[in-house]
């Protein structure tokens, strides 16, 4: 066993400079180097009591994994994350390991804990970059399943099914598979080529992905049955953007962090030949402060605008998004405007000439600013008007990043599949069983809006319980 | 990839495509519609479904070149592929019912209110049919609707076929003169169906327009097909496309459809420009 490294602080991750980043779609951490990733696994202490996996949505073996990269020995390391994830080089780049494995690993008490997230990214490309063996289907065990939505929820619970030798079918409704990886995770936090590579892996092991299948409209559930599937997994994800209600939404300019995020990283708008059309704004607000607003804002900067905002109303502290996303997007020149809330986007208007192309046109919003009171029923504290505090910010863009409603798509055309009054598909349990006999969900279609690695681990106990209960039957 | 079993010009910037998507063609009703891509890095693009064959396993699409990818699509030839269909989506047309209907369309919105006149028809629903075109020249379905229509009401701008004007003319005139309408349904132009609506309203005659708003997924994914609908926010692609014109906010709907004139003129210049230099 080597020598144990006992730094206080992680390795830092090594990333592009911000003035060059904010300009360009390339991938703004690069990844460990061997050397790194062997320091930074030197860290780990192989503790008894393993908290860290008792943290991960999918239980990784991570002190295991860890060890293997300790001794060199990183296909190794792969091996044992591959036991548990489909999608290690996507973990790696998106889940919050802060606040998950690593928020409990036990040289985060007296310094940084061990970088696990990025010791997982550096496995999963280091097998991409060097290995050359291919997965391969195993023997069927002659029963069929039908999974709808190739998402991170879908794709893993396909994936565990065809290692158990299932033969599984996703549906997926747009032309390309990955789901929100694909549509909704910009190139420069998740390049689209490590999605199409685990997706790759995915067909290697036998899994069939049918492209441009909304279920729910071509087939329903029903026929997937009668198609001899004998049971189905719901991982169509998020579903409709919200909105806040307040006048103005509908300018031309305003957007749905979806719709934004969707035209940029699905249809490849920021690329000059592409045939899709996006707003190059100059003054562009986001409204929200999660990832996805983080991601919208730093899509917008690398579009060219001068100044983005994120509009959030409660406080730099209760931002939902991961603290890295807030760094990167300080770093790279986006203002943030806190315990402010928009009330009014403001539309160009020509009272001289009715047909002016810019009519419509958002050029303003109105916000007041806010202060904290007392703490509301979800623990934060809840953000109250302050009186007489509107002002009016310049924008030319608006973008709405406050979450989704699930799709109604596949519960209004399926007898007797429960969902709760938000739309959510009720399940029961951690096995994702809905109201449906053979039917099982996970992922944001069932919670709401939620993180990848969420999603994953419901996709994994779904596939379990499909397993169950089909080799029961 | 799917087939293209037969194209047809219909005028000169109107074209027909059947195209073989035998699931789709299996569920697609009058007032659905699709979104294809041509190619690889195509765009989606939302058409309505003029016709579907249940049989032949094709769906027929009719549509107006007004961009670089309604281009592109237009240079494929009969027996080519394009890349992506998916479909049917949205709502079908409700028609249940309904003993007496007014069809009005407008340019190649008629493509799109055939279908809903041959399914009225089909189901025994006396049909009275107003269609629109700015001239003769660009007369799409004539006979179709005539096949279909129980009285057909052809108009054009210039009066270079037909009698001259626009559709609500004819349509208000007959509602006055007492034809009792259980419905109208418009499809056309924004402006036509806004006008159509500010006519029927005046008369109390319940009225379904198809909005055909921008979309990229068309699955309740992204939001940009939302309209204003009775004050609420309604998405096209799930909740539509149909809706009672009467609570339409239309100017709104206008000014959002516009959003990319600029980069439409701009991508279908590029797309000319490439494809002359293709022929050469």
């Amino acid at each position: 066993m080597a020598d144990r490294n006992m730094s206080p602080t992680k390795c830092p991750m090594p990333s592009l400079a911000p003035d060059y980043r904010n300009k360009v779609f390339e991938e703004v951490a690069t990844g460990y180097t061997y050397e790194m990733a062997i320091n930074e696994a030197r860290r780990c202490l192989n503790c008894k009591n393993h908290p860290c996996v008792s943290a991960c949505p999918v239980r990784i073996d991570i002190p295991a994994f860890i060890e293997r990269v300790a001794n060199e020995d990183i296909e190794g390391a792969f091996k044992i994350l591959n036991k548990q994830s489909t999608l290690p080089a996507v973990c790696g780049r998106v889940c919050p390991q802060e606040t998950q494995c690593e928020s409990k690993c036990v040289r985060g008490i007296k310094g940084e804990p061990v970088g696990i997230g990025r010791l997982e990214r550096f496995v999963a490309d280091w097998h991409r970059e060097h290995s050359t063996e291919k997965m391969t289907p195993p023997a069927s065990n002659g029963h069929k399943v039908a999974v709808i939505g190739a998402g991170p929820a879908g794709l893993t619970c396909a994936g565990d099914l065809a290692k158990l030798g299932y033969k599984v079918t996703i549906y997926e409704a747009l032309h390309v598979a990955g789901g929100v990886l694909s549509y909704g995770i910009p190139e420069f936090r998740l390049p689209k080529a490590i999605v199409n590579k685990e997706v790759e892996n995915l067909k290697d092991l036998g899994v069939d992905i049918e492209t441009d299948m909304v279920i729910g409209k071509v087939l329903t559930i029903d026929e997937l049955f009668e198609m001899g599937n004998e049971a189905v997994f719901i991982g169509s994800g998020a579903g409709l953007p919200r909105f806040m209600g307040i006048p103005g939404e509908s300018l031309k300019g305003v957007y749905s962090a979806n719709e934004f995020l969707t035209r940029i990283n699905l249809m490849k708008a920021y690329l000059p030949e592409s045939k899709t059309p996006i707003r190059h704004g100059k003054k562009v607000a986001v409204v929200g402060g999660g990832n996805v607003a983080m991601d919208a804002a730093r899509c917008a900067k690398r579009l060219g605008a001068d100044e983005v905002y994120i509009v959030y109303r409660r406080g730099m502290a209760e931002l939902p998004a991961r603290r890295e996303e807030v760094e990167h997007a300080q770093e790279e020149g986006i203002i943030f405007k806190t315990l402010t809330n928009p009330v009014e986007v403001l539309g160009f208007n020509n009272p001289d000439d009715p047909r002016d192309p810019r009519n419509g046109e958002v050029c303003g919003m109105t916000c007041v600013e806010m202060e904290l009171g007392e703490p509301d029923a979800s623990g934060r504290r809840r953000p109250i008007v302050k009186e007489g505090s509107e002002f009016t910010l310049d924008i030319d863009t608006m973008i709405m990043a406050l979450g989704t409603s699930p799709n109604p798509l596949i519960r209004s055309t399926t007898p007797g599949l429960e969902a709760n009054k938000h739309g959510c598909i009720i399940t029961q349990g951690e096995d994702g069983l809905t109201s449906r006999e053979g039917v099982y969900a996970g992922g944001d279609a069932v919670t709401g809006a939620a993180t990848v690695i969420l999603a994953m681990g419901a996709g994994k106990n779904a596939a379990a319980a499909i397993d169950e209960y089909i080799k029961n039957k | 990839m799917f087939k293209i079993v037969t194209k047809q010009e219909l005028n000169p910037t109107v074209t027909r495509m059947s195209i073989e998507a035998p699931m789709v063609a299996r569920k697609g009703k009058a007032g659905q519609f699709i979104i294809l891509r041509v190619n690889e890095d195509g765009e989606r693009i939302p058409l309505t479904i003029a016709h579907c064959d249940r049989e032949a396993g094709t769906v027929d699409i009719i549509f107006q070149i007004v961009g670089g990818a309604t281009m592109e699509l237009n240079a494929k030839k009969q027996g080519e592929y394009i890349q992506d269909f998916v479909g049917p989506l949205g709502k079908p047309t409700e028609i249940e019912g309904l003993k007496k209907v007014a069809v009005v369309g407008g340019g190649v919105g008629c493509a799109i209110a055939l279908p809903v006149a041959q399914a009225l028809h089909a189901q025994g629903t006396e049909v009275h049919s107003f269609v629109g075109f700015r001239n003769k020249d660009l007369v799409i379905l004539e006979d179709d609707f005539k096949a279909c229509s129980d009285k057909l009401f052809m108009m054009t701008d210039d009066g270079s076929y037909g009698r001259q004007g626009v559709v609500t003319v004819p349509l208000e005139e007959a509602i006055v003169a007492g034809e009792n309408y259980d419905e109208v349904i418009a499809i056309g132009p924004v402006i036509m169906m806004k006008f159509v609506c500010l006519t029927t309203k005046k008369h109390n005659v319940k009225t379904v327009v198809s909005m055909n708003p921008i979309m990229i997924d068309g699955t309740g994914m992204c939001g940009g097909c939302r309209l204003t609908v009775g004050g609420e926010t309604k998405f096209a692609c799930v909740d539509g496309p149909d809706f009672d014109g009467h609570l339409v906010d239309f100017d709104e709907a206008m000014k959002r459809g516009a959003m990319y004139r600029d980069f439409e003129g701009h991508k279908r210049e590029e797309t000319c420009n490439l494809l002359k230099k293709e022929a050469e």
